[in-house]
Protein backbone atom coordinates (compact mmCIF):
# COMPACT_ATOMS: atom_id res chain seq x y z
CA UNK A 1 0.00 0.00 0.00
CA UNK A 2 0.95 3.56 -1.06
CA UNK A 3 -0.33 7.22 -0.15
CA UNK A 4 -1.15 9.10 -3.29
CA UNK A 5 -1.40 12.99 -3.56
CA UNK A 6 -5.20 12.67 -4.70
CA UNK A 7 -6.23 9.32 -3.40
CA UNK A 8 -5.27 6.65 -0.66
CA UNK A 9 -6.53 2.95 -1.76
CA UNK A 10 -4.57 -0.64 -1.64
CA UNK A 11 -3.60 -1.56 -4.62
CA UNK A 12 -2.92 -5.18 -5.59
CA UNK A 13 0.54 -6.65 -5.86
CA UNK A 14 2.46 -6.24 -9.44
CA UNK A 15 2.06 -9.62 -11.66
CA UNK A 16 5.59 -9.51 -13.04
CA UNK A 17 7.00 -12.52 -10.89
CA UNK A 18 10.25 -13.98 -12.79
CA UNK A 19 9.51 -16.04 -16.14
CA UNK A 20 8.52 -19.65 -15.78
CA UNK A 21 10.69 -21.99 -17.53
CA UNK A 22 8.71 -22.06 -20.86
CA UNK A 23 7.89 -18.42 -21.00
CA UNK A 24 11.52 -18.31 -20.57
CA UNK A 25 12.05 -20.47 -23.45
CA UNK A 26 9.28 -19.00 -25.30
CA UNK A 27 11.49 -15.47 -25.16
CA UNK A 28 14.25 -16.89 -26.01
CA UNK A 29 13.50 -18.68 -28.88
CA UNK A 30 11.51 -15.74 -30.28
CA UNK A 31 14.25 -13.71 -30.19
CA UNK A 32 16.74 -16.00 -31.58
CA UNK A 33 14.28 -16.70 -34.48
CA UNK A 34 13.90 -12.75 -35.63
CA UNK A 35 17.60 -12.52 -34.79
CA UNK A 36 18.14 -14.87 -37.81
CA UNK A 37 15.89 -13.30 -39.66
CA UNK A 38 12.96 -16.35 -39.92
CA UNK A 39 10.62 -13.63 -39.20
CA UNK A 40 9.99 -10.12 -37.81
CA UNK A 41 8.64 -8.87 -34.55
CA UNK A 42 5.99 -7.23 -36.46
CA UNK A 43 5.22 -10.43 -37.70
CA UNK A 44 4.57 -12.31 -34.30
CA UNK A 45 2.58 -9.11 -32.81
CA UNK A 46 0.05 -9.49 -35.88
CA UNK A 47 -0.09 -13.01 -35.61
CA UNK A 48 -0.85 -12.56 -31.77
CA UNK A 49 -3.43 -9.94 -33.17
CA UNK A 50 -4.70 -12.00 -35.21
CA UNK A 51 -5.35 -14.63 -33.13
CA UNK A 52 -6.99 -12.21 -30.25
CA UNK A 53 -9.46 -11.12 -32.57
CA UNK A 54 -10.78 -14.46 -33.21
CA UNK A 55 -13.80 -14.60 -30.93
CA UNK A 56 -17.22 -16.81 -30.67
CA UNK A 57 -19.34 -14.25 -32.60
CA UNK A 58 -17.75 -15.97 -35.57
CA UNK A 59 -19.34 -19.33 -34.46
CA UNK A 60 -22.63 -17.84 -34.03
CA UNK A 61 -22.30 -16.92 -36.80
CA UNK A 62 -22.66 -19.93 -38.15
CA UNK A 63 -25.03 -21.22 -35.76
CA UNK A 64 -27.07 -18.57 -36.77
CA UNK A 65 -27.30 -18.44 -40.43
CA UNK A 66 -27.65 -22.60 -39.87
CA UNK A 67 -31.13 -21.82 -37.83
CA UNK A 68 -32.20 -19.62 -40.69
CA UNK A 69 -31.68 -21.14 -43.45
CA UNK A 70 -32.15 -25.38 -43.39
CA UNK A 71 -30.56 -26.04 -46.54
CA UNK A 72 -27.38 -24.50 -45.05
CA UNK A 73 -27.56 -26.09 -42.07
CA UNK A 74 -27.52 -29.61 -44.21
CA UNK A 75 -24.41 -28.41 -45.84
CA UNK A 76 -22.75 -27.51 -42.56
CA UNK A 77 -23.68 -30.75 -41.49
CA UNK A 78 -22.67 -32.49 -44.24
CA UNK A 79 -19.32 -30.63 -44.91
CA UNK A 80 -18.21 -27.95 -42.04
CA UNK A 81 -15.13 -26.76 -43.26
CA UNK A 82 -16.82 -25.58 -46.71
CA UNK A 83 -19.85 -24.17 -44.95
CA UNK A 84 -17.70 -21.55 -43.10
CA UNK A 85 -15.98 -20.94 -46.85
CA UNK A 86 -19.47 -20.17 -48.26
CA UNK A 87 -20.44 -17.50 -45.29
CA UNK A 88 -17.02 -15.84 -45.51
CA UNK A 89 -15.11 -17.29 -42.90
CA UNK A 90 -11.73 -19.70 -42.83
CA UNK A 91 -12.03 -22.61 -43.47
CA UNK A 92 -9.45 -23.47 -41.31
CA UNK A 93 -7.11 -25.80 -40.40
CA UNK A 94 -8.83 -28.74 -39.16
CA UNK A 95 -11.53 -30.98 -40.02
CA UNK A 96 -14.75 -29.06 -38.48
CA UNK A 97 -17.45 -31.45 -37.69
CA UNK A 98 -20.35 -29.78 -36.56
CA UNK A 99 -22.87 -31.72 -34.19
CA UNK A 100 -26.92 -31.14 -33.56
CA UNK A 101 -28.51 -30.98 -31.00
CA UNK A 102 -32.12 -32.22 -31.51
CA UNK A 103 -35.49 -32.18 -29.88
CA UNK A 104 -37.79 -35.40 -29.64
CA UNK A 105 -39.01 -36.39 -32.88
CA UNK A 106 -41.39 -39.32 -33.25
CA UNK A 107 -39.77 -41.93 -31.81
CA UNK A 108 -36.36 -40.31 -31.84
CA UNK A 109 -35.08 -39.37 -28.42
CA UNK A 110 -33.42 -36.03 -27.79
CA UNK A 111 -30.13 -35.33 -28.13
CA UNK A 112 -27.59 -32.85 -26.75
CA UNK A 113 -24.17 -32.91 -27.47
CA UNK A 114 -20.96 -31.47 -25.64
CA UNK A 115 -17.31 -31.66 -26.67
CA UNK A 116 -14.19 -32.42 -24.28
CA UNK A 117 -10.49 -33.45 -25.17
CA UNK A 118 -9.32 -35.20 -22.05
CA UNK A 119 -5.97 -35.61 -23.91
CA UNK A 120 -4.75 -31.58 -23.75
CA UNK A 121 -7.22 -29.01 -25.24
CA UNK A 122 -8.35 -29.47 -28.87
CA UNK A 123 -10.79 -26.75 -29.62
CA UNK A 124 -11.64 -25.02 -32.96
CA UNK A 125 -9.73 -21.79 -32.01
CA UNK A 126 -9.60 -20.39 -35.89
CA UNK A 127 -13.62 -20.17 -35.45
CA UNK A 128 -14.05 -20.02 -31.51
CA UNK A 129 -11.05 -17.83 -30.48
CA UNK A 130 -9.20 -19.02 -27.71
CA UNK A 131 -10.81 -21.94 -25.33
CA UNK A 132 -11.70 -20.73 -21.89
CA UNK A 133 -9.61 -21.67 -18.71
CA UNK A 134 -12.32 -24.35 -17.54
CA UNK A 135 -12.19 -26.31 -20.96
CA UNK A 136 -7.83 -26.80 -20.18
CA UNK A 137 -8.47 -27.73 -16.61
CA UNK A 138 -8.11 -31.55 -15.73
CA UNK A 139 -11.27 -31.29 -13.49
CA UNK A 140 -13.25 -30.83 -16.83
CA UNK A 141 -10.68 -32.88 -19.06
CA UNK A 142 -11.54 -36.08 -16.69
CA UNK A 143 -14.85 -35.35 -15.18
CA UNK A 144 -17.16 -34.51 -18.67
CA UNK A 145 -16.36 -37.93 -19.91
CA UNK A 146 -16.91 -39.72 -16.30
CA UNK A 147 -19.97 -38.10 -15.12
CA UNK A 148 -20.68 -35.31 -17.52
CA UNK A 149 -24.55 -34.99 -16.58
CA UNK A 150 -22.98 -33.99 -12.70
CA UNK A 151 -20.63 -31.34 -14.44
CA UNK A 152 -23.57 -30.27 -16.92
CA UNK A 153 -25.53 -29.50 -13.79
CA UNK A 154 -22.38 -27.42 -12.24
CA UNK A 155 -22.96 -25.46 -15.15
CA UNK A 156 -26.20 -24.81 -14.65
CA UNK A 157 -27.56 -26.98 -17.25
CA UNK A 158 -30.25 -29.66 -16.28
CA UNK A 159 -30.57 -32.50 -18.80
CA UNK A 160 -33.32 -34.89 -18.27
CA UNK A 161 -33.29 -38.48 -18.36
CA UNK A 162 -34.45 -39.09 -21.80
CA UNK A 163 -32.31 -36.63 -23.46
CA UNK A 164 -29.41 -39.09 -25.24
CA UNK A 165 -26.27 -36.81 -24.23
CA UNK A 166 -23.10 -37.65 -26.62
CA UNK A 167 -20.00 -36.41 -25.11
CA UNK A 168 -17.87 -35.70 -28.02
CA UNK A 169 -13.69 -36.57 -27.35
CA UNK A 170 -11.90 -34.49 -29.31
CA UNK A 171 -8.81 -36.73 -29.67
CA UNK A 172 -7.18 -36.08 -33.20
CA UNK A 173 -7.58 -34.37 -36.33
CA UNK A 174 -10.95 -33.62 -35.89
CA UNK A 175 -12.98 -29.91 -34.38
CA UNK A 176 -16.29 -29.71 -32.95
CA UNK A 177 -18.54 -27.35 -32.88
CA UNK A 178 -22.16 -27.69 -31.36
CA UNK A 179 -25.28 -26.56 -33.59
CA UNK A 180 -27.45 -26.07 -30.85
CA UNK A 181 -31.16 -26.02 -30.94
CA UNK A 182 -33.41 -22.77 -31.89
CA UNK A 183 -35.09 -21.23 -28.83
CA UNK A 184 -38.49 -21.24 -29.46
CA UNK A 185 -40.33 -17.60 -29.89
CA UNK A 186 -37.44 -16.47 -32.44
CA UNK A 187 -39.91 -16.70 -35.44
CA UNK A 188 -38.93 -13.90 -37.83
CA UNK A 189 -35.73 -12.74 -35.99
CA UNK A 190 -32.55 -11.46 -38.09
CA UNK A 191 -29.77 -13.48 -37.82
CA UNK A 192 -27.80 -10.81 -36.16
CA UNK A 193 -30.23 -10.87 -33.47
CA UNK A 194 -30.60 -14.82 -33.21
CA UNK A 195 -26.62 -14.53 -33.19
CA UNK A 196 -26.58 -12.58 -30.05
CA UNK A 197 -28.16 -15.72 -28.05
CA UNK A 198 -25.68 -17.98 -29.66
CA UNK A 199 -22.57 -17.82 -26.62
CA UNK A 200 -19.26 -19.70 -26.72
CA UNK A 201 -20.54 -22.02 -24.25
CA UNK A 202 -23.40 -23.11 -25.95
CA UNK A 203 -21.34 -24.22 -28.81
CA UNK A 204 -19.44 -26.25 -26.32
CA UNK A 205 -22.17 -27.78 -25.44
CA UNK A 206 -22.34 -26.54 -21.34
CA UNK A 207 -25.12 -24.24 -21.95
CA UNK A 208 -28.30 -23.85 -24.37
CA UNK A 209 -29.26 -20.41 -26.18
CA UNK A 210 -32.26 -19.12 -24.42
CA UNK A 211 -34.73 -16.42 -25.41
CA UNK A 212 -35.34 -13.87 -22.92
CA UNK A 213 -38.69 -12.75 -23.61
CA UNK A 214 -39.07 -10.15 -20.84
CA UNK A 215 -37.27 -8.39 -22.94
CA UNK A 216 -39.59 -6.40 -25.06
CA UNK A 217 -37.18 -3.45 -26.61
CA UNK A 218 -36.08 -4.25 -30.26
CA UNK A 219 -32.32 -4.89 -30.65
CA UNK A 220 -31.26 -4.57 -33.92
CA UNK A 221 -33.15 -4.58 -37.22
CA UNK B 1 -1.40 -66.29 -33.03
CA UNK B 2 0.20 -63.88 -35.67
CA UNK B 3 -1.75 -61.14 -36.82
CA UNK B 4 -2.16 -60.95 -40.79
CA UNK B 5 -0.84 -59.04 -42.80
CA UNK B 6 -2.61 -56.04 -43.97
CA UNK B 7 -2.08 -52.67 -45.82
CA UNK B 8 -2.06 -50.09 -43.41
CA UNK B 9 -3.67 -47.47 -45.94
CA UNK B 10 -6.49 -49.77 -46.89
CA UNK B 11 -9.61 -48.45 -44.83
CA UNK B 12 -11.35 -52.08 -43.12
CA UNK B 13 -13.74 -51.25 -41.48
CA UNK B 14 -17.55 -49.21 -42.79
CA UNK B 15 -20.10 -46.75 -40.32
CA UNK B 16 -22.18 -49.10 -38.20
CA UNK B 17 -19.13 -51.79 -37.87
CA UNK B 18 -18.41 -53.33 -34.71
CA UNK B 19 -14.52 -52.37 -33.39
CA UNK B 20 -12.48 -53.16 -30.13
CA UNK B 21 -9.72 -50.72 -29.46
CA UNK B 22 -6.68 -52.51 -28.38
CA UNK B 23 -5.58 -52.81 -25.30
CA UNK B 24 -2.42 -51.58 -25.68
CA UNK B 25 0.60 -49.21 -23.55
CA UNK B 26 3.16 -48.12 -26.45
CA UNK B 27 5.36 -45.47 -25.09
CA UNK B 28 5.47 -42.28 -26.98
CA UNK B 29 3.08 -39.40 -28.46
CA UNK B 30 -0.20 -41.79 -28.27
CA UNK B 31 -4.21 -40.19 -29.15
CA UNK B 32 -6.11 -43.14 -28.00
CA UNK B 33 -7.24 -42.36 -24.61
CA UNK B 34 -6.32 -44.84 -21.71
CA UNK B 35 -9.93 -45.22 -20.41
CA UNK B 36 -11.51 -46.13 -24.07
CA UNK B 37 -8.70 -49.50 -24.40
CA UNK B 38 -10.18 -52.26 -24.75
CA UNK B 39 -13.50 -51.11 -25.21
CA UNK B 40 -15.89 -52.23 -27.98
CA UNK B 41 -17.95 -49.69 -29.93
CA UNK B 42 -19.61 -48.41 -33.23
CA UNK B 43 -17.82 -46.77 -35.98
CA UNK B 44 -19.98 -43.57 -36.42
CA UNK B 45 -18.39 -42.31 -39.17
CA UNK B 46 -14.65 -42.80 -41.03
CA UNK B 47 -13.03 -39.22 -41.20
CA UNK B 48 -10.47 -40.20 -43.54
CA UNK B 49 -6.60 -40.34 -43.93
CA UNK B 50 -4.28 -38.68 -41.53
CA UNK B 51 -0.62 -39.10 -40.98
CA UNK B 52 -0.17 -41.21 -37.63
CA UNK B 53 0.41 -38.95 -34.44
CA UNK B 54 2.21 -41.11 -32.94
CA UNK B 55 5.39 -40.54 -36.08
CA UNK B 56 4.30 -36.86 -36.63
CA UNK B 57 5.27 -35.99 -32.60
CA UNK B 58 8.96 -37.56 -33.91
CA UNK B 59 9.17 -35.21 -37.03
CA UNK B 60 8.67 -38.38 -38.92
CA UNK B 61 6.39 -37.87 -41.70
CA UNK B 62 3.83 -40.43 -40.25
CA UNK B 63 2.96 -42.11 -43.64
CA UNK B 64 1.58 -43.87 -44.79
CA UNK B 65 -1.43 -41.86 -43.46
CA UNK B 66 -3.61 -43.94 -41.28
CA UNK B 67 -7.72 -43.93 -41.74
CA UNK B 68 -8.95 -42.50 -38.68
CA UNK B 69 -12.92 -43.62 -37.24
CA UNK B 70 -14.92 -41.80 -34.99
CA UNK B 71 -15.92 -44.34 -32.67
CA UNK B 72 -18.97 -44.46 -30.62
CA UNK B 73 -19.35 -46.24 -26.93
CA UNK B 74 -21.81 -46.35 -24.78
CA UNK B 75 -21.28 -44.88 -21.22
CA UNK B 76 -22.79 -47.49 -19.46
CA UNK B 77 -20.15 -50.48 -20.78
CA UNK B 78 -17.42 -47.41 -20.07
CA UNK B 79 -17.87 -46.61 -16.86
CA UNK B 80 -19.21 -49.41 -14.23
CA UNK B 81 -21.75 -47.07 -12.10
CA UNK B 82 -22.31 -44.57 -14.63
CA UNK B 83 -25.02 -42.55 -13.45
CA UNK B 84 -26.96 -41.31 -16.77
CA UNK B 85 -29.21 -42.56 -18.82
CA UNK B 86 -28.80 -45.70 -20.82
CA UNK B 87 -28.50 -44.04 -24.46
CA UNK B 88 -25.83 -42.17 -23.63
CA UNK B 89 -22.26 -42.22 -25.67
CA UNK B 90 -18.92 -41.24 -25.78
CA UNK B 91 -17.54 -40.47 -29.71
CA UNK B 92 -13.90 -40.56 -30.19
CA UNK B 93 -11.42 -40.18 -32.71
CA UNK B 94 -9.09 -43.19 -33.63
CA UNK B 95 -7.00 -44.46 -35.59
CA UNK B 96 -7.37 -47.87 -37.71
CA UNK B 97 -3.99 -49.31 -36.18
CA UNK B 98 -5.68 -49.28 -32.54
CA UNK B 99 -8.78 -51.10 -33.90
CA UNK B 100 -9.94 -54.60 -33.99
CA UNK B 101 -12.92 -56.22 -35.57
CA UNK B 102 -14.94 -57.33 -32.76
Amino acid sequence: MHAHPDHDHPHPPDDDDALTYYQAMEVAVRELLIEKGVFTADEVRRQVEDMDSRTPARGAKVVAHAWADPTYKARLLADGNSALEEIGLDRGPYKLVVVENTPAVSDQAPVHNVIVCTLCSCYPRWLLGLPPDWYKSRAYRSRMVREPRAVLREFGLELPEEVVLRVHDSTADMRYLVLPGRPSGTGGWSEERLAAMVTRDCMIGVAVPTCVTQDASPRGT
Amino acid sequence: MKRPRIDPMAQRFQPGDSVRVRRADPPGHVRTPWYIRGHTGVVERVCGLYPNPEELAYARPGLPAQPLYRVRFLQRQVWPGYSGGARDTVDIEIYQHWLDSA
